[in-house]
């Protein structure tokens, strides 16, 4: 039993919805009680997905345990088919179903569906979410590409020149972090080297897609945590090599590259492949000095944290003061390169240790995930977020990629934004004893919420419907005050819209000629402004 | 027609409700499908708020603690006063024995946070499933952490509970701790339900203005300060959703004082009444007293009444407040009422509000999500009250909807409160109205 208030990861089960709401034409009926549809708000409330999620829950009941979850669990399957005509469907249970031993897989194949069903086991009291999506991604693959004949499966043999060379892009997921922006990057680079996509999956990926896969001469797989295991499986029976260098950051871009060019042959123009990268310049360019040995903590997924850290010593010039990973998956990877800059590895889902990692090193930046970054805001240290788990903030509407050379450039930006600004720092130190210019003062392009203030929302606005006072009006001249009771009611209010309210009252209480607010006067000026 | 569908009078897609004679047994449509409803553990987020002193032990899955921190939108709590005890393999397997494992969790929470006066133990889905007895768990901790801290439990599991039920659950646990009222004690009133402290103290006021003296709210703030219950008790409901703590309060003898939820400026003049004659008041003096607090709620409500009137209105089942607010919206604001699905219906509870909704209003218990967004499709209406997982499919469908959760979460109930409920429902209109993209 382990006591845990956050967890970076969901349930197996919510890595195979990932999969699941990535692709298209499959659905995935999971067998699991009410109260687990709550899954559904990752994709379109986080994700801000504006189809529901293609998955039927069976939401049994504690009613339903007495008599036959099995048949209800038949009933959900017939039912998703009937109503939602998939090319496929994964079957399986979360936590709770899978104690009560109904078995979906065999279920679902004796009702003898006209489509491939993939029945998933994936146990909930010892893997998590990314293993989850790797599990249902290499059932998936491969139950689908062994169902195929074996010429289909094959490269088509053209007589005539050598044709482009083709790959597939392995990993993506519904939920990523920045996974729409990194394919698109990656297929631009690729597509500039000569390199046909063949297929991307699971994200955008048809069921007929799927079947396509070893028609394609190589396989990139963008995240480790889910596209290994496919990848490797591929390797083993249709010897179709992988690449194993992540295109994070400009170093490792680099080495995709050359990686990929001598899978295939392709001789790429690099000048042209890096015409727009900013990033070597804008780190050599003098107002970058600052950031010079910034001591770094780095927490993430297993590839995003290697990657990083990379970015962070080599093209930052920071100092990597941590380093560690919540995936066990990618212990090793993260222990080689916690090696190279001399740090202890932290390889834990235990975000009180990280806590306290980041206490004990204080470091100037933490580039983790949405956890370390509450963990950053509350002692008061810049943060950037580099890595599932995701909010809603992680979606940007503008292109962000993570990868290759547009990637280094978005990443330069967003590790530099949270930070003093070069000529900033050198003001304050400055004017370091004048009054305004104190060591606590943040810089001037960040909200001004310090350490302490962690629990602020983040949305105050309110904005349609509010009926602003004219605070500028002539009666301004009567002086109005408060009642201790009023006073006290007021602060009562959410701090947030505390100080309009104030206001409204008192240009209500000058409106209406009143020199003593009252509770009554409070709510007498909400009823006529609104809230 | 699938096989799985317990049908009751109606016909899905045609529901013909009309010519019932009595409101109270007044036709409702029944459908088993897929519900598309949190569980009970969520009604944490709001109850760790209400008592201060108390800390919410889940005992489950990481699917628990990953629902809980998805529901609660964003992590914003340094250590929050709720975390989940995750069963593992190691205890599946009976390596590890179930219990010690779990004294020694709580062991280690009540040493690292030592200002927690109660702990509740809260069943999930899994420990239901493996008949881990949190009750006897209790009982045994208790021999080791009273007087210090308190540990009551409760389930709030999906396979018992639907979202704010769980409140339920955790408030009807509470009742065998409170107090013995003295038997020759003179009534008092115990207000039940979690209200936000700004609401409670509004009611405070008035309580006092109507000359009503001794009066409690559950759950108090502090979880040592439980209200004493006996005979003397006169039980006033502020949640709808709350059936099992009324029947724990009556088994101490309480008395249930029926009246509609203060919802709304006539919802809350009806409760304040129903308070006040219950406690030996007259009910004349009552609306003299209220006549100002509902005129002003009245008025808070007419600017929002030129919006909303004759809007059509869809509520998905989700809080078991969907009956009150279909009640407010219809008399008060003028919306027409395309169907009130609710999770649970309690024709006791809510008899009040059942005789205040015109026998038109279509009334659906229970769920079959895919169907009802098809007679939701087809209804084509104003505005969907629904959950957090349809909201941005039907708005990219073109139909505005309004989060159900936040109708828990932001202060609704009472006069003051009137004008702000109906804004909340007014918002997703403007909104559509002022976006020109």
């Amino acid at each position: 039993m382990e006591l845990t208030m956050w967890t970076y990861e969901g349930p197996p089960h919510v890595g195979a919805m990932r999969i699941a709401t990535g692709m298209k034409g499959v659905h995935y009926v999971l067998h699991a009680p009410q109260g687990d549809t709550y899954a559904d708000l990752l994709f379109t409330m986080i994700e801000r997905r504006d189809v529901r999620p293609p998955v039927t829950y069976t939401t049994f009941q504690a009613r339903d345990l007495g008599s036959d979850t099995a048949e209800l669990f038949q009933q959900a399957v017939r039912d998703a088919h009937e109503r939602f005509q998939p090319d496929l469907m994964l079957v399986g249970s979360s936590c709770t179903a899978e104690l009560i031993q109904d078995d979906p897989g065999g279920l679902a194949s004796a009702l003898r569906l006209p489509i491939p069903v993939v029945p998933l086991e994936l146990p909930s009291y010892s893997k998590k979410e990314n293993w989850g999506a790797a599990e249902t991604l290499y059932q998936l693959v491969r139950g689908v590409v062994s169902a195929q004949p074996q010429s289909e499966t094959m490269p088509a043999q053209d007589a005539g020149p050598a044709p482009q060379p083709t790959c597939n892009i392995l990993g993506p997921t519904a939920l990523g972090f920045r996974h729409r922006d990194d394919v698109t990057e990656i297929t631009r680079l690729l597509g500039k080297m000569g390199v046909a996509i063949n297929v991307v999956a699971p994200l955008d990926a048809t069921v007929a897609d799927i079947a396509r896969i070893p028609q394609a001469d190589f396989n990139v797989v963008l995240y480790s945590e889910i596209g290994r295991t496919t990848a490797a499986w591929l390797k083993r029976a249709f010897n179709q090599p992988f690449t194993s260098t992540i295109p994070m950051g400009v170093g490792a871009t680099r080495d995709f590259v050359r990686e990929v060019a001598e899978l295939t042959g392709v001789q790429p123009n690099i000048a042209e492949l890096e015409r727009d990268l900013r990033l070597p310049w804008y780190a050599r360019s003098v107002d970058s000095n600052y950031l010079t040995g910034k001591r770094v903590f780095i927490f993430g997924d297993g590839t995003h944290a290697v990657g990083a850290a990379r970015i962070a010593a080599d093209e930052f010039g920071f100092q990597v003061v941590g380093l560690g990973t919540y995936a066990r998956e990618c212990a090793r990877e993260v222990r080689d390169a916690a090696k190279t800059y001399g740090v202890e590895p932290l390889i834990t889902d235990d975000y009180l240790a990280v806590e306290d990692a980041i206490t004990n090193l204080q470091p100037e930046l933490v580039l983790g995930t949405q956890m370390e970054r509450h963990i950053a805001k509350r002692h008061g240290i810049s943060c950037a977020v580099i890595s599932a788990p995701v909010h809603v903030q992680d979606f940007p509407a503008r292109y962000a990629p993570q990868m290759g050379f547009e990637g280094a450039n978005v990443i330069f930006d967003t590790w530099v934004h949270p930070l003093m600004m070069g000529l900033e720092e050198h003001l304050l130190t400055m004017f370091r004893d004048d009054f305004e210019f104190n060591e606590s003062t943040l810089p001037s392009h960040l909200h001004a919420h310090a350490a302490g203030h962690a629990d602020r929302p983040a949305d105050t606005s309110q904005a349609p419907l509010e009926l602003e006072a004219n605070a500028a009006s002539a009666d301004a001249l009567i002086t109005v005050s408060w009642s201790d009771d009023a006073e006290s009611e007021l602060k009562r209010i959410p701090f947030f819209v505390r100080g309009k309210a104030r206001r409204n009252t008192e240009s209500f209480a000058r409106m209406q000629g009143v020199e003593l607010i009252t509770v009554e006067t409070l709510y007498d000026a909400k009823a006529h402004f609104g809230r | 027609m699938t096989a799985s569908e317990t049908q009751a009078q109606a016909a899905p897609n045609a529901p013909n409700m009309k010519g019932c004679s009595k409101p109270s047994d007044r036709d409702v449509l029944k459908q088993r499908g897929q519900r598309e409803v949190f569980c009970g553990l969520t009604s944490i987020v709001w109850l760790h708020r209400k008592i201060p002193d108390a800390f919410f032990l889940i005992v489950g899955s990481r699917t628990c603690a990953h629902l809980m921190q998805s529901a609660a939108g964003v992590m914003i709590f340094a250590e929050p006063r709720f975390a989940t005890a995750i069963i593992g393999e190691k205890d599946l397997a009976g390596l590890a024995d179930v219990n010690e494992e779990l004294d020694r969790v709580v062991g280690r929470l009540l040493e690292r946070r030592p200002e927690i006066r109660m702990l509740f133990l809260v069943g999930s889905c899994p420990s239901e499933v493996i008949k881990l007895d949190l009750h006897r768990a209790a009982q045994r901790l208790n021999q080791s952490h009273m007087p210090a801290v308190r540990v009551v439990n409760y389930t709030g599991s999906g396979i018992e509970t639907t979202f704010t039920q769980g409140e339920d659950s955790c408030l009807a646990a509470l009742v065998p701790h409170l107090p013995v009222a003295d038997a020759q004690a003179p009534s008092s009133l115990l207000v039940v339900g979690a209200l936000p402290d700004i609401v409670e103290e509004q009611f405070r006021r008035i309580f006092s203005e109507l000359g009503i003296s001794r009066f409690d709210f559950l759950p108090p703030r502090r979880s040592t300060e439980l209200p004493a219950v006996g005979p003397s008790t006169r039980v006033l409901l502020a949640q709808p959703f709350l059936g099992e703590t009324l029947i724990a309060l009556t088994k101490r003898g309480a008395q249930h004082v029926f009246a509609p939820f203060p919802l709304g400026a006539e919802g809350s003049a009806q409760w304040f009444e129903a308070a006040a004659t219950a406690m030996g008041g007259s009910e004349l003096e009552a609306r003299n007293v209220l006549a100002r607090y509902r005129s002003r709620a009245d008025r808070s409500l007419s600017r929002y009444r030129e919006i909303l009137q004759d809007k059509t209105l869809f509520f998905f089942p989700d809080s078991q407040l969907e009956i009150p607010l279909a009640r407010f919206l219809s008399r008060e604001l003028n919306v027409k009422l395309t169907e009130v699905g609710t999770p649970y219906l309690n024709r006791q509870i809510l008899a009040r509000e059942l005789d205040l909704l015109t026998p038109d209003v279509v009334l659906s218990e229970g769920q079959d999500v895919d169907r009802q967004l098809d007679r939701c499709r087809a209804a084509n209406p104003d505005i969907v009250v629904c959950g957090l997982g349809l909201a941005n499919p039907l708005e990219a469908e073109g139909i505005a909807t309004k989060w159900s959760i936040e109708l828990l979460f932001s202060p609704i109930h009472g006069f003051e409160q009137a004008g702000d409920l109906a804004e909340l429902f007014v918002r997703p209109l403007v909104r559509r109205q002022a976006l020109k993209v």
